[in-house]
């Protein structure tokens, strides 16, 4: 090993003669777990199979490779392997729960789901009987109510900590990292104890919309503020050399140059909050019948709605539930790949559309 | 010709400028408006603190210091209560989630910032955020239904095999029933790290990403193996990272509802196995007893909220201390 080798080295690379190595230490671990476990150790259960399988498959990739290419390079390896392993299994109950969900839910799911509600329908009636729209009407009503108040608010806050930049920017700084943390269930505690009981209100759509905002109204901050941060100072201090106001220098500036990145944020700020249970628990009061007036009486929301299907003993309430499970995992993908594709564009991006209007303005 | 030291400083001038701001009514406007919205944040907290202090005071008072010790849960009678049981439980539940997704994290985040090539790191990140963006709701569903039958499978061997360990103790002679193994701390553990897992390793990756390359460069230069360079330089620079990140999803799993109340069988007694049948926290006692609770009952919900509450800023506090007077950590897209 101490010779200087002449040869080059590519790194990154896969070296045949590794990949050799921990193909052939998987073969081993594998057969050795299925002799140890099924021959002479009595054990079922695939899971605790594939655990035992993979320490003994490092353990003996740590031998081979340790005879074969040295202390050094051996440890280099199990390190690659165990990366590269730890990474792939992130990624696994990702797409078991995709498909799980999409397994179990789309027995039941009909056109009605959407169009009609739980009015007629009893615990022992067919799962495709009935649907869910209550649940969606009561979530699009609350979630977008939340967004009313919260991307407001969080945008002028982040406005405030980037652009006003204020005495106290780092103490709320610090205050909005704090108020992220607060958990779900606190946020709903907080509503059912100041809108329901201090003020006597009842439990309502409203009331769920202000339970999710408060769990909103920091996520739009942080990152609305990460946004902002992206745009190049040079862009303010034009503004500002040609006489512009801070207002104006925000307003017509630094907002529209980051209107792409702002909406991304928002939109993952959606696609969070749309599935939060725990606050609407306390507070929406849930309901079987639509009702359009999220100001007035209970309302259903999709989370609450699967929340409190699943925990029925019939079947079909069950199955209920992962129907309505499906349709909310459908609704936080397509929000979220919405704002992938809204995302990941610079701020000097000039959309097709925008383009034409500068050239009408013979801007472009 | 360069000028020198002396002849830059006789040109500028001694004193300092001072500018003159006039401010006309929009700007004073949109800066008010702004401050007030950044305040908006301060109130909150102190609302939600006031409130759950205010609505759990009467259950305070009549608890007094036992409520911490208590392992009981009979408020609506008038009887004694607590979270003397449910505390324990859920600090068990948030550090058998942390540590599975701890060690997961630092390799993912190695992963993305180290080992994968430059083209798929982009839409790796982009699959860890996903993950945090599945609800809850949904991870506790599959737990419920898919995770937890296997899962029992291992509590139960590690309670025939290595039940002398009092974490692992099952009660009982050997071979015990399967059943006896849901619903435990272990099951809740393992469904919670899951949405740890994107938290973490989201920190972690910005941290390590920010590891200086000219120490990397010069390990790489020296004859250090890629190993070498992540253990004596990467690790090393991100430890902040390590510990705050792993703080930071201690806050997460600590107020962690649904996956937790859809999963437990809620315990008001300790116990110290963690395979056992068997496990409550704070957030599911709240989600669990709010329905059916009255007016005394749920004062004493309120007294528990504001313990959850408490709990997760202390936790929040030092991590945002720890990971680091910059603020790599907290600029991450959670």
């Amino acid at each position: 090993m101490s010779e200087i080798v002449e040869e080059r080295i590519k790194p990154r690379r896969f070296n045949p003669d590794e990949v050799a190595t921990v193909a052939l230490s998987f073969a081993t671990a594998l057969a050795s777990t299925w002799l140890l476990l099924y021959v002479l150790l009595p054990f079922d259960g695939a899971l605790g199979f594939w655990l035992i399988t993979y320490i003994v498959f490092i353990a003996v990739v740590l031998i081979n490779s340790r005879r074969r290419f040295g202390k050094i390079a051996s440890q280099d390896l199990v390190a690659k392997v165990v990366v590269w392993s730890s990474a792939l299994l992130v990624l696994v109950p990702l797409v078991l729960v995709v498909f799980y969900v999409i397994g179990k839910g789309y027995h039941a799911l009909r056109p009605r789901f959407f169009t009609e509600d739980q009015r007629y329908v009893g615990a022992l009636s067919d799962a495709t009987e009935g649907g869910g729209a209550h649940a969606i009407i009561g979530t699009l009503q609350q979630v977008g109510l939340a967004a009313m108040i919260s991307i407001p608010l969080g945008v002028l806050s982040a406005v405030y900590l980037n652009e006003v930049k204020g005495r106290f920017a780092g103490l709320l700084r610090t205050l909005t990292d704090a108020m992220s943390a607060v958990p779900s269930i606190v946020a709903g505690l907080f509503i059912y104890a100041s809108w329901i009981l201090a003020l006597g209100q009842q439990q309502s759509g409203f009331a769920g919309a202000l339970a999710l905002s408060v769990l909103f109204l920091p996520t739009v901050t942080r990152t609305a503020e990460v946004v902002l941060r992206l745009v190049p100072g040079g862009l303010r201090e034009a503004s500002l050399a040609l006489g512009g106001t801070d207002w104006r220098t925000t307003s017509t500036v630094v907002l529209p140059t980051s209107r792409s990145g702002l909406a991304t944020a928002v939109i993952l700020g959606i696609a969070r909050v749309i599935g939060e249970t725990a606050p609407l628990i306390l507070t929406v009061g849930g309901a079987f019948v639509v009702n359009t007036n999220p100001f007035g009486g209970k309302q259903d929301a999709l989370p609450f709605f699967v929340f409190r299907l699943v925990r029925f003993p019939q079947e079909a309430q069950i199955q209920r539930a992962w129907t309505g499970a499906l349709v909310l995992l459908i609704l936080v993908l397509v929000l979220f790949v919405t704002a992938r594709m809204l995302g990941g564009r610079g701020p000097d991006h000039i959309s097709k559309f925008k383009r034409k209007r500068l050239q009408k303005k013979g801007l472009a | 010709m360069i000028p020198t030291q002396e002849q830059t400083e006789s040109v500028v001038p001694e004193e300092r400028i001072e500018i003159a701001v006039r401010r006309d009514v929009p700007d004073r406007i949109y800066r008010g408006v702004a401050t007030a919205a950044g305040f908006t944040t301060l109130a909150l907290m102190a609302l939600i603190g006031g409130f759950l202090l205010f609505r759990g005071a009467s259950a305070l008072r009549k608890a007094g210091f036992s409520f911490l010790t208590t392992e009981m849960w009979a408020p609506d009678q008038g009887g004694d209560f607590g979270i003397g049981a449910v505390l324990p439980y859920t600090i068990q539940i948030s550090l058998v989630a942390l540590f599975i997704a701890v060690p997961i994290s630092i390799a993912t985040a190695l992963f993305i910032t180290q080992y994968a090539p430059t083209r798929i790191r982009r839409p790796l990140t982009s699959l860890v955020d996903l993950l945090a963006a599945i609800p809850s709701l949904i991870y506790g569903l599959w737990g419920l239904f898919y995770l937890q039958p296997r899962l029992i499978t291992v509590g139960k061997w590690m309670g025939d095999n290595l039940g002398w360990i009092p974490l692992f103790k099952a009660s009982g002679p050997a071979p015990h029933s399967i059943g006896q193994f849901a619903a435990s701390t272990f099951v809740a553990g393992v469904v919670v790290s899951l949405m740890v897992i994107p938290l973490c390793t989201s920190v972690m990756r910005e941290v390590f990403a920010q590891a200086p390359m000219g120490e990397q460069e010069a390990a790489l230069a020296l004859g250090g193996t890629k190993w070498g360079v992540i253990r004596d330089v990467v690790l090393p620079f991100g430890r902040g990272g390590i510990i705050g990140g792993a703080m930071l999803g201690l806050g997460r799993a600590l107020g962690e509802t649904i996956a937790v109340t859809l999963i437990i069988s809620p315990m008001f007694v300790r116990q110290f196995s963690i395979m056992e049948q068997g496990s409550n926290s704070i957030a599911a006692l709240i989600a669990l007893k709010f329905s059916e609770s009255n007016a005394n009952g749920i004062s004493a919900l309120m007294a528990a909220g504001l313990a959850l509450f408490l709990l997760t800023l202390l936790v929040n506090a030092i991590a945002s201390v720890i990971v680091g007077k910059g603020r790599s950590g907290a600029q991450t897209e959670i």
